[in-house]
């Protein structure tokens, strides 16, 4: 009985990797989506949090290397134009896509939820107007919209997040709006009134627990959207101002490179935005199907 | 008599949709005395739950309640004041719904809704103290203190009937409105739940009103009943007198539409047509249409609800003298 109770960390470890097994039996290949996509978002955020432990060189040095040199031993990815190691400049510059993309789903998360909850369940004119705006946001191609704001508020790391925030903040209003509006009829609404509850109480103790779920799945979504906009508007140079090591940024100076040759310069951060955008896809694809139990019946 | 605790008065609640304006309750009158079970029946669409709604100024937008007076000890409800009304919610009047399977949060554990009824009308409760108090209403209930501290799923459909009624306990109110209570549950939970009502009825000196089709489970529980037809009353009186010597035409079909065990029946009997039209609803009687007994005067004129003997109270010309109503000159 003792071997039961205290495992060995190898024991430990394949026990774990039963359970997973075991629920990627139930949940079928949905399963592994969602676990590849933590992967890649776990490895992007450690890259992100600590470049400096995998990094060989400074991304800002412009004495690392040779002039627009090719993949060899000391550069993995190369050097561009003005000598700077590539793959040091793909490792830090994910910390900025990543802050950005990420902070800019929070804040328009934080906008939009709020005012659908209000707008549906408060209802009549302040519904109307709110719908109004958000609507007229929405009919914006996202893209357009956020070089729009980038370039009314210039470029700078809070700016452009406020730019791809805005572009975002109807997808909450309306997932969040159309969600009130049918939880603000359950049964459990009306006795909760019944029973002298006030309207705030109604609002965040009894819809908004109950929407807030289908609000996770397209957060993950989200921050892969803003990933591949926060990509589009450094890469037109609205972005980010020159030093701060960006993806982005990184391929529309690779790309005045590439007719000489030099095809690292824009590959591998290129490859970068891929990965990372389709590890939140995946993410926010793989908990949809999981969250959804009715998914299981099949 | 004991004294009213409850009384309304010529109450009429209409809902403006866009083909005209639904009359879903008209002239309705009528009083709860203390500690009386008041049955509301009617078929579907009689307007009995939205007269059931307004003592609580439950009801939906864009219905509304358009005239009369809903009296609580004497105080307009209609009149009431947002704040006055939310403390009244619970506290002095408390509703218990038709679906109890989707009545609680389905996030919340059960303490969790019970804490913050409390906390919404006592707001320095301690959680200590609420639950407390919770456990001792779920005692009177039945249900195990252990329970408390369960999700609304983990709970059967007629236990999560009784903790409604619980939470609508938890304050101390002096009436329940009950609204289709038991439609969801079977008869054996039914007949559990008729005598809990009929057991706290006692224990919390409650008042009852109870809003059914459901003939069997008024007569089991209601003193008095009153039967409604096309959004108005069509007869008052106590259960007793209703089963068993109704006035009004309505009532005695629908008594003879509930099938008996006793009687060797062949077929199940119906009242033949449907219910009037509410928008446009007819000038005399409502159940002229349906009614065996119609009369000339049924057609144009709205029978007045009278009182009779027993006390009991019924719209309807068979118990008048036509006469004197379709030609009120000669008379005088």
């Amino acid at each position: 009985m003792s071997t039961r109770v205290s495992l060995s960390p190898a024991g430990a470890i394949g026990k774990i990797f039963r359970s997973f097994s075991e629920a990627g039996r139930k949940y079928g290949v949905e399963w592994w989506i969602l676990i590849a996509g933590i992967v890649i978002i776990l490895a992007v955020a450690y890259i992100a949090f600590f470049p400096q432990t995998l990094a060989p060189y400074d991304p800002l040095d412009q004495n690392a290397g040779p002039q627009l040199g090719a993949p060899s031993a000391s550069h993995p990815m190369g050097t561009d134009n003005l000598s700077r190691d590539v793959l040091s400049r793909t490792l830090y510059g994910s910390r900025t896509i990543l802050g950005v993309a990420f902070a800019a789903a929070l804040v328009s998360s934080l906008i939009g939820i709020p005012l659908g909850l209000l707008s549906g369940f408060v209802g009549g004119v302040l519904d109307r107007v709110i719908s109004l705006i958000m609507d007229s946001l929405y009919s914006f191609p996202g893209l357009i919209l956020a070089i729009a704001f980038a370039a009314m508020l210039g470029p700078g790391v809070v700016n452009i997040t406020l730019a791809v925030a805005v572009i975002y903040i109807p997808t909450y209003f309306r997932l969040v709006r159309g969600q009130t509006l049918s939880v603000k009829e359950e049964v459990y609404v009306e006795a909760a009134r019944a029973l002298g509850a006030r309207r705030p109480a109604i609002m965040w103790r009894y819809i908004f627990p109950n929407v807030i779920a289908s609000v996770v799945v397209v957060f993950s979504l989200n921050i892969a959207d803003a990933i591949m906009t926060e990509a589009a508007l450094s890469y037109i140079g609205l972005g980010l101002p020159a030093g701060i090591p960006d993806w982005g940024m990184d391929i529309a100076m690779g790309k005045k490179f590439l007719p000489s040759g030099a095809w690292w310069m824009i590959t591998f951060p290129g490859l970068m935005i891929v990965i990372l955008a389709l590890g939140f896809t995946m993410l926010g694809e793989g908990l949809a199907e999981i969250l959804n139990p009715r998914l299981l019946e099949r | 008599m004991a004294d009213k605790i409850l009384e309304v008065k010529n109450l009429y609640i209409e809902y403006p949709i866009s083909i005209g304006t639904v009359q879903a309750v008209s002239d309705v009158s009528f009083d709860l005395h203390h500690g009386e079970a008041f049955g509301l029946v009617g078929e579907s669409g009689c307007g009995k739950s939205t007269l059931g709604l307004s003592f609580l100024r439950l009801l939906r937008p864009p219905g509304r309640i358009a005239s009369g007076e809903i009296l609580y000890r004497g105080r307009d409800i209609v009149k009431m004041k947002d704040r006055e009304l939310l403390r009244m919610r619970g506290q002095n009047i408390a509703m218990v719904f038709q679906n109890p399977l989707t009545s609680l949060n389905p996030l919340f554990r059960i303490d969790q809704h019970f804490v913050e009824t409390i906390q919404w009308h006592e707001p320095g409760t301690k959680r200590d103290d609420a639950i407390a108090r919770s456990e001792n209403v779920l005692e009177d209930l039945g249900i195990e203190k252990k329970r408390l501290f369960e999700y609304p799923h983990q709970l059967s459909g007629g236990m999560r009937q009784r903790i409604m009624i619980g939470l609508g306990l938890i304050m101390n109110p002096d009436i329940i409105v009950a609204d289709e209570p038991t439609t969801s549950l079977d008869v054996i939970v039914e007949a559990g739940f008729v005598d809990l009502l009929n057991h706290l009825r006692k224990a919390y000196n409650l008042s009852i009103i109870l809003i059914t089709h459901n003939l069997g489970l008024v007569a089991e529980i209601a003193d008095r009943i009153a039967v409604m037809y096309g959004g108005r009353m069509a007869e008052i009186g106590t259960s007793e007198e209703i089963f068993h010597r109704p006035l009004h035409p309505y009532t005695q079909g629908l008594i003879n539409c509930v099938p008996n065990i006793r009687m060797d029946q062949q077929a199940l009997t119906t009242m033949p047509g449907s219910p009037p039209d509410l928008v446009a609803p007819p000038v005399g009687c409502p159940f002229a249409d349906r009614c065996p007994h119609v009369m000339e005067i049924c057609r144009h004129k709205m029978p007045p609800l009278n009182t009779y003997d027993n006390n009991e109270q019924a719209a309807c010309w068979l118990h008048e003298d036509v006469e004197t109503q379709l030609h009120p000159s000669s008379e005088a």
